[in-house]
Parts: C-alpha cells; sequence; structure tokens
C-alpha cells in the first residue's frame, strides 16, 4: 500500500489516478500517524515551497516525513515534493525539511534560450528530455531521449553532486532526479509525462 | 532540450464530440473520452477541451468527461468554455483537469485571470484570446483586435496590450487563435504569433489555420510558438501525430516521442 501525503498542494489525485490506473493500492491521508506507519509514501505535490511548507508543519507532516525516512520507508517526492526536501528553498526565502542537503533554486530570466535571442520563458513549461546521469532502480527503463513533463521555476541543487541521478537542460543543466539511501524525488510530473512517467510509478511500486 | 509541444482541441457539447470527428473504432463515434485515449496513445502532448453545451443544466455531463478523461489519459490537459468564476474553474481541476482555460468571460472581467492564478497557480491557467486582423489605429496599434462571440463582437482591445495584461493578471500561458485564419487550413497568422511570442515572457500556443505539417513547422520557427493547436487536420484522420512529430524532427525541431 502506497501513502499519499495529503498537504492541499493540488496534483494528489492526478497521482491517484495514475496509480489506479497501474492496479497499484494506495490511500490519500492527511494524519502523521498514517505517515509514519507507511511501508511507502509518495509525496507529491503543485504551489509553492513557503505555503508547502506551513501546511506541512500545521499537520504534523513534518515530523512524520522525517519519522518514515529514518526508519528506511522508501519516499518519492514530486515536483515541489522534489523540492522542499532539500535544506532551503530561493521560493518564499523558505526553510525546508533537510532530508537531502542543498537548495533550491530559481531559473535565471537573464539565460536565453538557445538558438534563439529571447529570454528564457519561466516557468519551464512543457515536455522536456531527461538523461540519466547514474543508474537507480527507480528510473529502470527510463531510456536516453525519453521525455517528461514540468512545470515549474525553480530547480533541486544536492550539495552533493553524487546525489543526483538524472538531468535536463534549459538554457543550461539542471538536476531533475535526486535521491540518498530510501529517498527519491523528481521534479517532473511523472504522473502525467505519458507511458514513461507511468514507468516510474510503476518502479516506485517494486523498489 | 524543451521540445515543441502538438496540442489537439475537442469541442464537447452535452457530453459528446460536437464536430465530424473520425474514429478508428466505430463503436466510439462522437465519444470525447475514446478521441482522448487514441491521441494519447498516438503521441499527442496535450489537450484542450470546449466545453460548448448550451444549457447550464448539463454542464455537470463535462465535469463527467473530464474525471473519466484524467483516469485514462496521463497527459496534461485544460478545459475551457463556460467558465466565469473560480469556483467554476476549482470543479474542473478537481474533476481531473490541469489547467483552465478562459476566453471571452477574461475578457469582460479580467480580474478572473487573476483570482484564478491566486487560487491555483498560474501554471494553472490558460489565457485564450481571439483575434481579428483590423486596419491600425490608435486604439489598435499593432492592427490585431480582441474579438469574443466566436469572432461577432470586436472588443476595441488591442491583442499585444491583452497578452500583456494578461500576463501581468497571472495567466501562465497564451492561446493566440487568429479568427482569419481559422478553418482555412493555409497556416497559421504568423505575424500575430511572433508579435505575441516577443511581447510576452510566457508559453504561447498558436492557433487556428494548421492544415499541414509545413505550417505548424512555419509558425514554431518564424511565428516562435511554443506550441501548435491542431484540429481538422486530426480529427478527420488527414495526418497522425506521429506523421506531424516525425516531419518536425526530419526538419530539425524538438519533438517529443513516444515508445510504448
Amino acid at each position: 500500500m502506497i501513502t499519499l501525503v495529503d498537504y492541499n498542494a493540488g496534483n494528489l489525485t492526478s497521482v491517484r489516478r495514475a496509480l489506479n490506473h497501474l492496479g497499484i493500492p494506495c490511500q490519500i491521508t492527511a494524519d502523521p500517524e498514517a505517515v509514519r506507519r507507511a511501508d511507502k509514501v509518495i509525496f507529491p505535490g503543485v504551489g509553492a515551497a513557503g505555503a508547502a511548507m506551513s501546511v506541512l508543519r500545521q499537520r504534523g507532516l513534518d515530523a512524520a516525513l522525517k519519522e518514515s525516512f529514518a526508519k528506511g520507508a522508501p519516499i518519492l517526492g514530486i515536483c515541489i515534493g522534489c523540492q522542499i526536501i532539500l535544506g532551503h528553498s530561493e521560493e518564499n526565502d523558505a526553510e525546508c525539511l533537510g532530508l537531502l542537503p542543498g537548495k533550491t533554486i530559481r531559473f535565471s530570466a537573464s539565460f536565453s534560450a538557445p538558438g534563439s535571442a529571447l529570454p528564457l520563458k519561466i516557468p519551464h513549461m512543457g515536455w522536456n528530455e531527461v538523461t540519466v546521469t547514474q543508474p537507480h532502480p527507480m528510473l529502470a527503463h527510463v531510456n536516453p531521449g525519453d521525455a517528461f513533463y514540468f512545470v515549474h521555476s525553480y530547480y533541486p541543487q544536492p550539495a552533493d553532486v553524487s546525489q543526483v541521478y538524472a538531468i535536463s537542460e534549459y538554457g543550461g543543466t539542471f538536476p531533475v532526479a535526486i535521491g540518498r539511501d530510501n529517498l527519491f524525488a523528481v521534479q517532473f510530473h511523472t504522473e502525467k509525462s505519458g507511458p514513461v512517467g507511468l514507468r516510474v510509478l510503476e518502479n516506485f511500486y517494486r523498489w | 532540450m524543451l521540445s515543441k509541444r502538438i496540442i489537439s482541441c475537442l469541442d464537447v457539447r452535452d457530453g459528446k464530440l460536437a464536430k465530424s470527428i473520425k474514429f478508428v473504432d466505430t463503436k466510439d463515434i462522437g465519444d470525447p473520452v475514446a478521441k482522448a485515449r487514441e491521441y494519447y496513445q498516438q503521441g499527442l502532448d496535450e489537450l484542450v477541451f470546449y466545453d460548448i453545451t448550451a444549457s447550464s443544466d448539463n454542464r455537470g455531463i463535462m465535469l463527467d468527461v473530464v474525471s473519466r478523461v484524467a483516469e485514462q489519459v496521463f497527459i496534461p490537459f485544460s478545459v475551457g468554455g463556460g467558465l466565469r468564476t473560480v469556483e467554476d474553474c476549482h470543479r474542473v481541476l478537481l474533476a481531473g483537469a490541469e489547467k483552465v482555460n478562459v476566453n471571452s468571460a477574461a475578457v469582460k472581467r479580467p480580474q478572473l485571470i487573476a483570482e484564478a492564478s491566486k487560487a491555483f497557480g498560474a501554471q494553472a491557467v490558460v489565457l485564450s484570446m481571439d483575434v481579428l486582423k483590423v486596419a491600425a489605429s490608435a486604439q489598435i496599434p499593432s492592427s490585431y483586435e480582441i474579438v469574443i462571440n466566436g469572432g461577432r463582437t470586436p472588443m476595441g482591445i488591442d491583442a499585444i496590450q491583452w497578452a500583456w495584461r494578461g500576463e501581468e493578471l497571472g495567466a501562465g500561458e497564451l492561446v493566440v487563435n487568429s479568427i482569419d485564419a481559422d478553418g482555412t487550413k493555409k497556416g497559421y497568422e504568423l505575424t500575430l504569433t511572433r508579435l505575441v511570442a516577443e511581447a510576452v515572457g510566457i508559453p504561447v500556443i498558436a492557433s487556428g489555420g494548421g492544415g499541414k505539417p509545413e505550417h505548424l513547422y512555419d509558425v514554431l520557427t518564424e511565428g516562435k510558438a511554443d506550441a501548435a493547436l491542431v484540429a481538422s487536420m486530426l480529427h478527420y484522420g488527414e495526418y497522425t501525430v506521429g506523421q506531424i512529430k516525425g516531419y518536425l524532427a526530419e526538419q530539425g525541431l524538438m519533438v517529443r516521442h513516444v515508445t510504448t
């Protein structure tokens, strides 16, 4: 059973629908006890880091996630869930969970798109190729050239580059899949990335 | 590198597809969910559903369509038509759409864009604008005017000004629909699309006039669009998504390939 953490963060039902489609059992909960007891946790999200962190704290879910991580339950963060596992986010200057050392940084508007004089459009929105830089069971069957769907203005930058598993390119390269131990997180919306995105959710079920 | 997106729109009336759209499987004729699934499997990048249901009594049917699409189609999609309040927008997002698509209601009451953007984030708000070419004037310096009611009602608003305003109010993307080009299948309105794409810092989706893959290439390069909307090219079975993307890739554009 996969437990989806409910902290008013948008794409929860999309993730649940994708898991239902794959026949993977899941439950949605805002109860910190249920998160502590969970075998596996998905921590999805759309929105702003500051707002996400304050809801997590209000509901006591920040401590529950830390305990769940410490006890070794596999955890998957998606989008905002990939950013607030780091120590700090430039968005709202927010103190985050710190499960993985590093910070979340804003794309620089001064970059320009390759081959274009126009400034980079922010948010980075649409399908972008993901390049696996280190093999990981969560990225099994993700092949060169596979694209995933992104919508974000900030990206995760772990302090330790050995914790980066995949990158994409948008005015420069940036980490899109990061992890350590039983924690893995993706910046892209794997639940909205077609067949290859569903594969990552299946990988999590098996992980 | 970010791919150029190919998006298609499906007009839905009382829960059924409104246009005569060709189906692979005849038992599915008229079913928007089956059509969405077919395009998803072909590798379409995104979908737009326009609810053209006349009676507000039947609006609930659209929500049912939205939730059935969300259960089977794992690409982003937006829903437009008849969204006048944040509450209207909230209902379609809860039913499983990623984005709302606002048009006439936003022209009449621009605060709708700000309210929806604040409530759901800019990424969830797509502003569609219908544009007609007119003589340049002090009021319409770009010679592109915003119209509503399917092009019948000119609003006296310059399209470039409106694009700026929309971005400022919190729209996350713009659909630029040329009423002049719409239905001609002779190509997108390249000048209009380029002017808007250069004016704003958010993605621009070109709409109206696509008849063959070359037209998409033109609007995604010369027109500087981030995405192109296709309708009849796909709906009448003239091209598949794969054929369109194959052509664009041959021309050197980055498009998403789907391996199953």
